[in-house]
């Protein structure tokens, strides 16, 4: 039985709406340090906690590093974990990250997408979190500011899913939407802690029973089989994702879909496939086509790890043409999520692909640089195309 | 009294530290002070590989193997999440090599002083990166050969003073530091049972020396280990509530007996020893001149 | 269920007597049961026995608890020799030498 959708009760910015998410998931522990443009979470929490708003310890370390160290170590003793960053912060957190999945922690991480320098740049863009694809952890792109708080309850239930227990990072959009306002329905304390019951991490630090945590391992020790075993819960993840998705539809009234969003793709013949707030202006576009009488479609990445190869097959299929919008630098014959693609429908399709890099440093991707994108697709150009990008300026 | 350190074993046979290895002494006298209530947070160094490969733990208390850099992070969260929990009198350490405490955890830790969680950090000291064969640390002192100070064509070795942590402790205002080393057992674990009545960060540098990366037969550990102390090469002292105390030995023995038990000062000449005197003679005379000012304060 | 990086088999189940090419043995005749090898051995391998189970010719130190080096453990480092005031721990050659 599905909800009625819930009205709006708010009007916050994407940074605000993930605190509040966490502030709902009854985090005990939060330890982040700032870094433009996640500033606004981590400000916003150390506010609930000195108001005691939010019943958690909040330690403000002297550098990411720090901050997702502790985050490990609090979640590894038992209580549910927080922590938010960006950009060259996550880069930092690079070792922990890897460290925290290893450990199979359920931490829930909000990460603001952001430009790595040089040159500076504070404005959106993906290739801070797609440098971290490797790590263990899983995924998602938000679109919009109520998607960003809901993926907070919905990310520490599935990451706490006892045949998962990987940590997930959620994406905002830098400014697009973290400093950006909109309408959101906050949730209920009690429906939350209905939908998300609290952490029991079943090998939590226990003086009682003296274990090794982390350790270490020869060739011939376990540690292939802990690597296998993390690859393979987070490819079986999608089974608990598609779970936890629907329960959340169930009662809170929002469908989120489970790992990607089709818009208009039941009768299209192409479409493209993107993430986070340019999808949203993606759909403009695609609307804007059907009205003239385009058959068009779009495909909104929400979960990039797991990566959703079936889904896309299944989506894909009986398209003339497909394109990826990457706005991320990657070094790749085509691109961090259009490889993805290509691989995923290799041996199980030959539409064309075409690869667009746009959006770099936060530039706009504006409604004719769709246009032209899907003019590319349906000329079945392949390649890397970059858009938006100004030659030898 | 044949006992003159608690009979309870907390660290077990069986693990795989070297011949004579004075890091996995200072780990057993720890453990012996803090008692089973404790948590250990060891990043890489050779602690991480003493207790052998999985499945084997060897310590009787939990143990979180951590990267390099994080032990200072990681005791906090620990300490934390105790806390929530009502675990206050659980023990939160952090037992961490030279390298990773001086070196590439100093900021970690730093950080974790300056917020003033109430936990323990053991700084156990090899004067060297020995897990990874015997490099260069902060903490090496001045005249050591080791394998990225090597001896070459000219007469190499570290060429810089040891940077002594516990010192650097002691001017954060860490509410206590001290210094220790495995020859006395007995002052180490009065100075843990000292810091555990402080409610803060505690810090403690115990000098442990590695046969392997000191080139000396292992078993002269605890003698190296004395002679350290007893040549004014590695003084001991207790730092708490603003006051120091320095553990005053008699020095019956020269810092040239030191030096030459080790092999890894081989390539000092008599002007080089000489530094090495003075140098020892100044850390005492800074220490002592601390003593003063602190206790008339 | 999944799989997590836990250690929890203690390491007494590996014995390193194999490492061990010295090994000490205690004269009981001059120890004086003053437990300094005890606390000085990095391999915690001794074992403390009660005064009754070992003799010694001095009946002041036979009430005494007594050490007890266990050869599974102990890699011979020669700590405990070197360290004895009363000089009574021997170091020999290891003749159980496993190749
Ligand atoms: C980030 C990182 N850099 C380098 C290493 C390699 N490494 C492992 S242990 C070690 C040396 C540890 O030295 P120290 O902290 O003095 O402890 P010890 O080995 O002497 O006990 C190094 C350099 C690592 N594990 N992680
Ligand atoms: S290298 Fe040195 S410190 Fe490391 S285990 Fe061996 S003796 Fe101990
Ligand atoms: S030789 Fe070393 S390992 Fe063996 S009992 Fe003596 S101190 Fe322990």
């Amino acid at each position: 039985m599905q909800a009625m959708q819930k009205k709006y009760n708010a009007i916050m910015t994407g940074n605000e709406a993930v605190a509040v998410g966490a502030k709902l998931a009854r985090v005990g522990f939060i330890s982040a340090y700032p870094i433009t443009p996640q500033t606004t979470i981590v400000e916003k929490l150390a506010e609930m906690v000195s108001n005691r708003e939010i019943q958690a310890r909040y330690v403000e370390v002297e550098s990411e590093h720090s901050a997702l160290a502790a985050t490990f170590a609090s979640e590894l003793a038992g209580v549910r974990s927080y922590t938010a960053t960006s950009s060259h912060g996550l880069l930092y957190m690079h070792e922990m990250l890897h460290w925290t999945a290893g450990m199979r922690l359920p931490v829930v991480m909000s990460v603001v997408n952001r430009a790595l320098g040089p040159p500076w740049n504070i404005w959106t863009e993906q290739t801070d979190t797609m440098n971290q694809k490797e790590t263990g952890w899983m995924q998602v792109y938000c679109e919009s500011n109520q998607e960003a708080l809901d993926t907070i309850l919905m990310g520490y239930r599935i990451a706490e899913s006892n045949d998962v227990m990987l940590p997930i990072m959620s994406m905002e959009d830098a400014f697009v939407l973290s400093h950006t306002s909109e309408p959101v329905n906050i949730p209920e304390q009690d429906e939350v802690d209905a939908f998300l019951p609290s952490l029991d991490l079943k090998y939590r630090i226990d003086n009682n029973r003296p274990m090794g945590y982390g350790s270490y391992s020869t060739p011939d020790g376990p540690f292939m089989e802990l690597k296998v075993d993390m690859m393979e819960s987070m490819k079986n993840s999608r089974q608990t994702i598609n779970r936890v998705t629907s329960e959340f539809r169930d009662a809170f009234g929002r469908d989120y879909s489970g790992m990607i969003e089709k818009y208009a793709m039941d009768d299209a013949d192409y479409a493209l496939i993107a993430s986070g707030t340019l999808a949203s202006t993606g759909k403009y576009v695609v609307k804007k086509m059907r009205e003239s009488g385009k058959k068009v479609g779009l495909i909104r990445l929400r979960f990039f790890r797991p990566f959703p190869d079936r889904e896309i097959v299944d989506a894909t299929r009986g398209l003339k043409g497909v394109g990826v919008l990457d706005r991320s630098v990657s070094f790749s014959a085509s691109g961090s999520v259009v490889s993805e693609v290509k691989s995923a429908l290799y041996g199980n399709s030959s539409i064309p692909v075409t690869g667009f890099v746009a959006g770099l440093g936060g530039r706009d991707v504006r409604v004719e640089d769709f246009y032209k994108m899907f003019d590319y697709i349906e000329k079945g150009k392949t390649g890397k195309y970059y858009i938006g990008w100004k030659e030898a300026q | 009294m044949p006992f003159s350190i608690p009979e309870q074993e907390l660290m077990e046979p069986g693990h795989t530290a070297c011949h004579g290895c004075g890091a996995t002494l200072s780990m057993r006298y720890v453990l012996k002070a803090l008692g089973k209530d404790t948590v250990i947070s060891v990043p890489a160094a050779c602690w991480a590989v003493i207790p052998g490969a999985m499945p084997n733990r060897t310590l009787d208390v939990p143990m979180v193997y951590t990267p390099f850099a994080a032990t200072g992070a990681v005791i906090s969260g620990l300490r934390e999440a105790f806390d929530i929990q009502g675990k206050e009198d659980f023990n939160v350490v952090g037992f961490a090599g030279d390298g990773g405490t001086a070196d590439i955890g100093l900021q970690s830790l730093s950080g974790a002083m300056e917020r003033g969680h109430n936990v323990f950090y053991f700084m156990y000291d090899n004067e060297g990166y020995m897990n990874t064969g015997v490099q260069r640390s902060g903490s090496t002192p001045y005249g050591a050969i080791t394998t990225t100070t090597p001896i070459g064509k000219d007469r190499n070795f570290k060429k810089q003073n040891k940077k002594v942590v516990a010192d650097l402790m002691m001017a954060q205002g860490v509410p206590y530091v001290a210094t220790a080393t495995i020859a006395y057992p007995e002052d180490l674990i009065r100075k843990v049972n000292n810091a555990k009545k402080i409610n803060g960060p505690k810090f403690i540098q115990i000098l442990s020396p590695c046969p392997v990366g000191w080139y000396f037969p292992p078993e002269k550990s605890i003698e190296v280990s004395r002679l350290a102390v007893q040549s004014g090469i590695f003084p001991l002292y207790e730092f708490q509530n603003g006051v120091l105390k320095v553990t005053k030995q008699p020095r019956p023995v020269s810092v040239r007996e030191y030096l030459s038990m080790q092999n890894r000062f081989r390539s000092l000449d008599e002007d080089d020893i000489k530094k090495i005197e003075k140098y020892a003679e100044e850390r005492m005379e800074y220490l002592i001149g601390k003593e003063k000012e602190t206790q008339s304060s | 269920m999944i799989l997590a990086p836990l250690a929890d088999r203690s390491s007494r189940a590996n014995h390193t007597d194999s490492w061990r090419i010295l090994k000490p043995e205690i004269k009981y005749d001059k120890c004086i049961r003053c437990m300094i090898c005890w606390k000085f051995c990095p391999d915690n391998a001794f074992t403390v026995v009660s005064g009754e189970e070992l003799e010694s010719p001095n009946p002041r130190v036979a009430a005494l608890e007594a050490p007890v080096i266990d050869y599974d453990y102990c890699k011979g480092c020669g700590i405990c020799a070197n360290e004895c005031p009363e000089k009574c721990i021997e170091m020999g050659i290891e003749t159980k030498m496993v190749i």
